[in-house]
């Protein structure tokens, strides 16, 4: 019963929070509420028995990923009410394509059986009596070692592409050129003056 | 209304297919808001995790959740590439406006 009573809050607030994102007129606002959506996403996954998903949504997506979104929106100076133009226009064709959508999974899921054979296609049926932690663990690191990999690769070309879309060189800052430094001779830096003394240079 | 409320996969599958709708019905409502454009996919990619984790919970099939994962990292790739291509956007042109990116039409 209070499992029922959590998943109708979670399921409620992320439907509103979901709702007031696309339509709050300030972004900062906007990004709030996608952050209160994702905690309440993973409070979904909780009450699934997805606990390892559920703090990683919480812990590197809420705190890093729209931190990012955060600063970023901060960081721009836009005329956001301009950019809010045409919203009621594009109303009624967005309300059409989303009803349509809309009532086809739900036409899909109303109607919808598993499969007889489901049970056997089970790539990684769960193990009993370990965390969901450990057991996810367990297959990724083992069978699916690949696919871990191929996340990081994909972690590692996003982080490189960000670096090197975001570097801008400016030509007012003065920089260090190393070969330059490395090249230089003491004959072209220093020259040794023989001075008389008590009459300076 | 105690025994109706038992919580099962179709509930999971309704609200994801809700949050599916709303992403799609943000992108058409923000046309010009590239910023909220990109909110709406990763609502749509969380209504895509939602789904992968209930069937995996109702099959009890580690892989769902494995792949939602996978999931999880390139919507992280694809915000922050996403925000990378904004900035510079902004540094260049001054404004973010979808409509005005046309300059590759030639």
């Amino acid at each position: 019963m209070i499992v029922s009573a959590f998943f109708w809050l979670f399921a409620s607030v992320l439907l509103v929070s979901a709702a007031l994102v696309i339509t709050l007129r300030n972004p900062v606002h906007a990004v709030l509420f996608l952050i209160l959506a994702f905690f309440n996403g993973a409070g979904l996954f909780l009450l699934a028995g997805a606990e390892f998903l559920a703090m990683i949504l919480v812990v590197v997506y809420v705190g890093a990923v729209l931190v990012l979104w955060l600063f970023i929106i901060m960081m721009l100076d836009v005329d956001f009410a301009e950019l809010k133009a045409g919203f009621i226009r594009n109303a009624p064709l967005g309300l059409l394509v989303g009803g349509v959508l809309l009532a086809e999974l739900l036409f899909v899921f109303l109607k919808w059986q598993p499969a007889p054979m489901a049970e056997k296609l089970r790539m990684a049926p769960a193990a009993q009596g370990m965390t969901n932690t450990e057991a996810l663990g367990r297959i990724l690191y083992t069978d699916h070692v690949y696919f871990f990999q191929v996340a990081g690769l994909i972690l590692l070309v996003a982080m490189i592409g960000a670096i090197v879309l975001s570097l801008h060189h400016r030509k007012d800052v003065k920089r260090q050129d190393v070969a330059r430094q490395v090249a230089r001779k003491r004959e072209e830096a220093v020259r040794l003056v023989d001075v008389e003394p008590g009459k300076g240079l | 209304m105690g025994e109706s409320m038992s919580i099962g996969l179709a509930h999971y599958l309704g609200v994801a297919a809700i949050l599916f709708t709303i992403g799609v019905f943000g992108i058409f409502l923000n046309r010009k808001n590239v910023i909220v454009i990109l909110m709406s996919v990763e609502l749509m990619l969380l209504a895509v995790n939602i789904n992968l984790v209930a069937f995996s919970a109702h099959l009890g099939d580690l892989m769902g959740q494995v792949f939602a994962l996978l999931v999880l990292t390139v919507a992280a790739a694809e915000a922050a590439i996403g925000l990378a291509i904004l900035v510079v956007y902004f540094r260049n042109r001054g404004s973010i406006a979808v409509d005005e990116i046309d300059s590759l039409k030639g």
